[in-house]
């Protein structure tokens, strides 16, 4: 190595010019004895290398922008921002989207009623809404199984027994679960936002099957899901008027909630994070001039024996 | 000088007095910064979160 590194650079790098003096800065440089073609040798290179780089950026960047794909707007939802919790009441109006249009064909199989409790609903309400499904429980001490109301513990009903039942139902497309869909998909609630409110009419040239729409948000443009928000599609209990994009915006702030559940606890912990850090960082550098004070300030004398 | 003083030989001279003044700051100085935090964060989402709008639905 050492001796790679000398053929490289000349021996300046290994020997230190100067031994007995503090030299300057400068004549640490090994390039002060290269002739003048090995300095135009390393310069081209450098430029070549640079260049390359530079090259494969741009060649990189223009393949991105070559995607037929159109990328969800950035939205300012409740929640954006360091601190900001979710809208309580969106996630409840949300629920009631999810429960009276989405449901009919997406599952959501790992949220259960009691996830609701002291988020959208009291308890009371989610017991209510829990009992208005029948789930199979059993088997009973004949053996056998049996239908009962729902309990606080059991999971949203799932429209279809398993995914073959949902294909076969849906020409052959699979309705997602929608537990994890903010987190699953690129562009998260924008994402859902963008696609709950932008279907319209394919261009021409699109050639869509049967069963099939066009929405540009979705990867490839032909989706099977028809458009599934209008104006007033359904009614809020709360009264908020049910605009296409209020009923859009309130389910995918549900559905951020059920990807995210820990959302407002996590913004929480980063205000104490901020607290605490900042204290201890303080600290430390209080510490730190403080053990170094005395080091800094010595001074080392050398006296030779006479 | 007299305070610091006294703090010293009551406190921090005995390794059993500071320990257990470590245990009880420890337990005071959370407390009061989990209340502190707390109430930041619902100053900072006042009426967005379920304990605001509770009262609607009981």
């Amino acid at each position: 190595m050492a001796a790679t590194v000398g053929r490289i650079c000349g021996v300046g790098l290994l020997k230190p010019s100067n031994l007995t003096t503090i030299s300057q800065k400068s004549s640490y440089s090994t390039a002060k004895d290269w002739t003048w073609g090995k300095k135009a040798l390393l310069g081209s290179l450098g430029l070549v290398a640079g260049g390359t780089g530079a090259i494969l950026f741009a060649l990189d960047q223009s393949v991105k922008a070559s995607d037929l794909e159109l990328h969800p707007p950035k939205n300012i939802w409740s929640h954006t921002g360091l601190f900001s919790a979710f809208d309580h009441a969106s996630i409840r109006r949300g629920y009631e989207v999810y429960k009276q249009v989405c449901a009919a064909c997406h599952s959501m199989r790992f949220i259960a009623y009691r996830n609701l409790v002291g988020v959208s609903h009291t308890e009371l309400e989610a017991k209510a809404e829990a009992e208005e499904q029948m789930v199979e429980d059993g088997p009973d001490d004949q053996g056998n199984m049996f239908k009962r109301p729902g309990k606080l513990s059991d999971y949203f009903p799932s429209p279809y027994p398993n995914e073959e039942a949902a294909r076969a139902a849906n020409n052959g497309a699979y309705p997602p679960d929608l537990s994890y869909i903010v987190s699953a998909r690129h562009g998260g609630e924008d994402y859902i936002f963008a696609l709950l409110t932008g279907y319209c009419d394919a261009p021409a040239g699109v050639v869509l099957r049967e069963g099939q729409y066009y929405n540009p948000y979705f990867p490839g443009g032909a989706i099977s899901m028809a458009q599934a928000l209008y104006n007033e599609v359904i009614e809020y209990q709360d009264g908020t008027p049910p605009t296409a994009s209020q009923i859009a915006k309130d389910v995918s702030t549900f559905l951020k909630w059920t990807a995210e559940p820990e959302h407002d606890d996590r913004k929480k912990m980063l205000i104490k994070a901020i607290g605490i850090f900042t204290f201890l960082i303080a600290t430390c550098y209080y510490i730190k001039k403080l053990k170094f004070s005395s080091l800094k300030t010595r001074k080392i004398e050398f006296r030779p024996k006479e | 000088m007299g305070f610091s003083n006294t703090i010293y030989n009551s406190i921090f001279k005995r390794t059993s007095t500071m320990a257990l003044a470590i245990v009880a700051s420890a337990f005071f100085f959370e407390r009061t910064f989990d209340l502190a935090t707390e109430t930041f964060f619902d100053k900072y989402n006042e009426g967005k979160l379920w304990k605001h709008i509770k009262d609607k639905y009981e």
